[in-house]
């Protein structure tokens, strides 16, 4: 496989730097699993923590949680939707979905401030327990990188607006961020079942 | 150029219908798990080890329809870079959870 | 406005540090202006700052490495002077506070910017060579990765000038480094230059495993790679995988310290155990990633001195990948006295010993590939063969630790101290100084002298017995690690031999760089220049190229059909350059700022955080953004070398060849 790309060199050179790109990123996610994976561990283990302050069971509520969840699984498929668009080079359309995915996200990241926002106003803020020191740094860490994906797609739309067609090197950087964006759901997947769900049982 | 697809780097694309499959899957079996809990129909531990099956089948819907993983050759390293980094983090969460629970146990500290 | 920075954090009553800085500011002054009188600042921006040249970033890299040699040992020689000073009553030259920072440096320095800095000089000088690819896979990335790494250590020695370093020891264990018991910013400068240089390494990790797995020559399958390249790839591997962890452990130390959690507190929950628990995850597999491309040297240099292959080579690659694997699973022999029960510790203790079995395959390698071979003692051997005894001993000692029943004599004492230094001097210092010498014909153009590297090497091993093998006798007599000052009579004599140890490895560094200085004044020296770019009959495809290569590394990618895929075309007679042959435009990424902009907003970043200026570290966070977003929407990245100019170049390189082979 290895010889497959880097024959290429003769002949058409463009694919020498760029083919790469959307591995090392996947690669590149992959660290930032184990990111995730220690956080995770992290809170396993002062998860009962509490210090005399507030357990997951009275802090956390369905309403809230849910609609977080719907919002970022929606983004998932209007982002899966801005992906075929771009797969059949409709900027226009690829824009639009990008849009959507962003208000989403946007939505997404609202919602969790507003969450933390009547917490700390609570008195359960990170500085209260162990606990909450665990749960605040794994939940926002995963809505520091939505947010991120939010520049990141801003980014995006900004440069593909005014184009008509997609370079390789925009397909690597669409392709990318649709990694980046349906892994931060499964990340997702794990908070609201270990951290949220676990806790509420 | 514009239209030129990103296979040789190993990433195929989904369609519509298998976007909205996998939108369907990841549906069901989230409310799945609202419900296990919110209904307390198991106990504890069995809504712990329901909660971990739906997870589980949930990421793995996920990855194969939203981040098209598959087992085509072109994606080799993207799965062995995979498979490695959970083995990894499986052995990191493990070998924590052991190692801390074990210590509390004989420090006497939790 | 400037948070907690004011004229008072400026250590003006330690004439110490007041000294070093008028030194290197005298020195520095000194540079800069002869940078300036010979102009040459257009070409060092031109050629290196900006450049993403992997042999470029390469000397870079190890030229860093080298300036933290000197800051570190700096650091080693004043913590045993203080030593062989403080004894009965005599409380020495450096005040507990000032000598709990150097010993906190000398660690972060020796391990973060010299072993790793030179680690990744010698990959991304090698690996790309090795492989037959003409860069790394991400070439600005390298060059950011660099500009990380080196803002990085100029934020550790900015703390030596303006406040303090952390005075918590190279790991900074908490509660010791939580703001209650380490109120200043020495912990907050470390902290920072950790994050900072961490994403540089994991940046670079990525980049060659994604370079190894996607760029090799056609042909080159697994099995037919070089070693060292194998064990880069090992290295990146592990890079990837632990230094996330790293990254987590000190952000959630900062979050402690910043924001007032509890992760590792005493109060509120925090549970401080956890901490050694997630940094020791990290630091196991982080001596890996510095021995194995120490291992991948040496299965370099010993065939190439010995005039034959290496012997059992897939035994080499099985033995690397189970000790890649095994390191993950063995690091609570860090803490065993920690208070983990018996179940813990015999299983951590046990997977600790079977790594000495496939560390003794490759000894047992290295010695059969020697047998009967026709070896030239070259400086390079002297290192190779010194290394195997060094770390040999290293490496028992390492067992002998790995009993949880004996570790609870010994943790902490300094038996452990000479423990690891002797792996990490004997193993990775030994091995990187032996790749500088064996690779530097390759990136220089001309061989180091060999007069002084063997010098060198002799003050440098006496010097490590002398330094190291009194404080394993120390360590069982009771000494612990990171004494100030002490009473019992009886370890004072062998403080002081350790003192002459110290010397004679301060007579070593000076030997290198009189190596340095003589290799460079007789660079032009016929006996000098390496003009076939293969001085050493190499056995693989580094030494085809030209010395120094030139800039697109191969001007026709070669076809490999065998291990040792030079050797193997020189013994068939096949020219692995294919000179003359249809040369193509070859197509170039082109340099650029954004890595060293990006460095610099980082080192910005990282001030103002360390002092709570806010204002400024929200001016290099948005440096940081805006010049990675305008990387990505700059659309002149790259060029094409002409055809007509690969030629010109190639044809020059075989007429030299020709006059050569004539002589």
């Amino acid at each position: 496989m290895a010889q497959n790309t880097t024959v290429q060199t003769d002949g058409h050179d463009e694919h020498h730097h760029e083919s790469p790109v959307v591995f090392g990123f996947w690669v590149y996610l992959m660290t930032d699993c184990i990111i995730f994976g220690t956080l995770f561990a992290a809170f396993a283990v002062l998860r009962n923590q509490f210090n005399g302050g507030p357990t997951g069971h009275e802090l956390f509520e369905f309403g809230g949680l849910g609609l977080e969840t719907a919002l970022l699984l929606v983004s998932s498929i209007t982002y899966g939707f801005g992906m075929i668009a771009a797969h059949k080079a409709e900027v226009s359309k690829v824009i639009m979905w990008l849009g959507v995915t962003f208000l989403l996200g946007l939505g997404f990241v609202g919602l969790e401030v507003r969450e933390f926002a009547h917490m700390i106003a609570d008195g359960a803020g990170p500085d209260r327990s162990a606990f909450l020191s665990a749960f605040f740094t794994l939940v926002s860490t995963h809505g520091l990188h939505v947010t991120c994906g939010l520049i990141w797609i801003v980014t995006l739309i900004v440069q593909l607006m005014g184009t008509t067609e997609i370079p390789e090197r925009m397909m690597n950087k669409l392709t990318c961020l649709s990694l980046f964006w349906h892994f931060l759901d499964i990340v997702w997947i794990c908070v609201f079942t270990y951290v949220y769900l676990a806790s509420m049982i | 150029m514009s239209t030129s697809h990103t296979s040789s780097s190993g990433e195929s694309h989904g369609s519509v219908a298998s976007y909205v499959i996998g939108f369907v899957l990841a549906v069901i079996l989230t409310v799945l798990s609202f419900a296990v809990v919110s209904t307390h129909s198991l106990s504890p531990t069995g809504t712990l080890g329901a909660l971990s099956v739906l997870a589980l089948v949930q990421v793995l819907v996920h990855l194969h329809y939203f981040l098209h993983m598959g087992g085509s050759s072109e994606q080799r390293w993207n799965n062995i870079a995979f498979v490695f980094t959970v083995s990894f983090v499986a052995i990191l969460i493990v070998g924590t959870v052991f190692i801390m629970t074990n210590t509390a146990a004989h420090m006497m500290s939790r | 406005m400037l948070g907690r920075l004011s004229l008072s954090a400026i250590p003006l009553d330690v004439p110490i540090l007041v000294g070093t800085f008028i030194g290197v500011a005298i020195v520095g002054i000194a540079v800069l202006g002869l940078i300036t009188y010979y102009g040459k600042w257009g070409y060092l921006w031109k050629e290196w700052f900006t450049s993403v040249d992997h042999k470029r970033l390469a000397v870079m890299y190890i030229v860093l490495a080298l300036v933290a040699l000197f800051r570190g040992f700096a650091d080693a020689i004043m913590m045993r002077t203080q030593l062989a000073l403080a004894y009965a009553g005599n409380p020495g030259y450096l005040p507990p506070h000032h000598y709990d920072q150097i010993f906190s440096a000398h660690g972060t320095i020796m391990i973060f910017f010299l072993a790793m800095a030179f680690m990744t000089g010698l990959f991304n000088f090698v690996v790309p060579l090795q492989i037959g690819a003409r860069d790394v896979a991400f070439p600005f990335l390298n060059n950011l990765s660099f500009w990380m790494t080196a803002v990085a250590f100029i934020l550790v020695n900015v703390s030596l000038f303006i406040g303090e370093f952390s005075q918590c020891g190279w790991l900074a264990y908490p509660p010791l480094s939580e703001t209650q018991f380490s109120p200043g910013v020495g912990v907050d400068y470390y902290i920072w230059a950790i994050q900072i240089s961490g994403v540089g390494t994991l940046l670079t990790g990525v980049n060659f495993f994604v370079t190894i797995v996607k760029m090799r020559a056609p042909g080159m399958s697994w099995m037919k790679m070089p070693v060292f390249t194998w064990t880069a790839f090992c290295s990146s591997i592990l890079i990837m995988v632990s230094f996330p962890v790293l990254t987590v452990a000190v952000a959630l130390l900062g979050l402690d310290r910043y924001f007032g959690m509890h992760f590792f507190t005493n109060d509120g929950g925090g549970n401080q155990m956890m901490y050694l628990n997630l940094i020791w995850a990290w630091g196991h597999p982080e001596v890996y990633i510095l021995v194995i491309p120490a291992f991948g040297v040496f299965s370099e240099v010993v065939p190439a001195f010995s005039g034959k292959p290496l012997f059992g080579y897939a035994t080499m690659v099985y033995a690397t990948c189970s000790i890649m694997v095994l390191s993950f699973v063995v690091w609570v022999h860090h803490f065993f006295t920690m208070g983990a029960g018996p179940d813990v510790n015999a299983f951590f203790g046990i997977a600790t010993m079977i790594i000495s079995i496939p560390t003794g395959v490759k000894l047992f390698n290295w010695m059969f590939t020697m047998y009967k071979g026709r070896i030239q003692y070259h400086a390079c051997m002297y290192w190779a063969v010194g290394f195997m005894v060094t770390f040999t001993i290293g490496g028992m000692t390492g067992v002998m630790m790995a009993i949880p029943g004996a570790d609870f004599v010994l943790h902490n004492s300094l038996f452990l101290i000479a423990h690891f230094h002797n792996v990490i001097i004997g193993g990775v210092y030994f091995g990187y100084i032996c790749g500088m010498n064996f690779w530097a014909p390759k990136v220089l153009g001309f061989k180091l002298n060999e007069s002084w590297g063997i010098r060198a090497f002799w003050f440098w091993l006496v010097g490590f017995f002398f330094a190291f093998v009194p404080l394993y006798v120390l360590g069982f007599q009771g000494m612990t690690r990171r004494l100030n000052h002490y009473d019992n009579p009886a370890w004072h004599p062998w403080l002081l031999i350790a003192e002459v140890g110290a010397v004679l490895i301060l007579l070593g560094i000076a030997c290198q760089l009189m190596q340095l200085y003589v290799s460079i004044r007789d660079c032009n020296l016929p006996a000098n220049r390496d003009v076939t770019g293969d001085p050493w009959n190499g056995r693989t495809l580094e030494w085809s190229t030209s010395s120094p290569p030139p800039i697109y590394n191969f001007a026709i990618v070669p076809n490999v059909t065998a291990l040792d895929a030079f050797m193997h075309d020189k013994e068939g007679g096949i020219d692995t350059r294919q000179a003359g042959g249809h040369y193509e435009a070859i197509h170039m990424p082109k340099n650029t700022a954004a890595g060293l902009v990006v460095g610099i907003s980082s080192l910005v970043f990282g001030f103002a955080a360390v002092w709570y200026i806010w204002w400024l570290a929200a001016l290099g966070l948005i440096g940081v953004i805006g010049a990675v977003i305008a990387r990505s929407a700059n659309k002149d990245i790259d060029y094409y070398i002409p055809a007509e100019e690969v030629a010109r170049i190639e044809n020059e390189h075989t007429r030299k060849l020709l006059a050569q082979a004539a002589e």
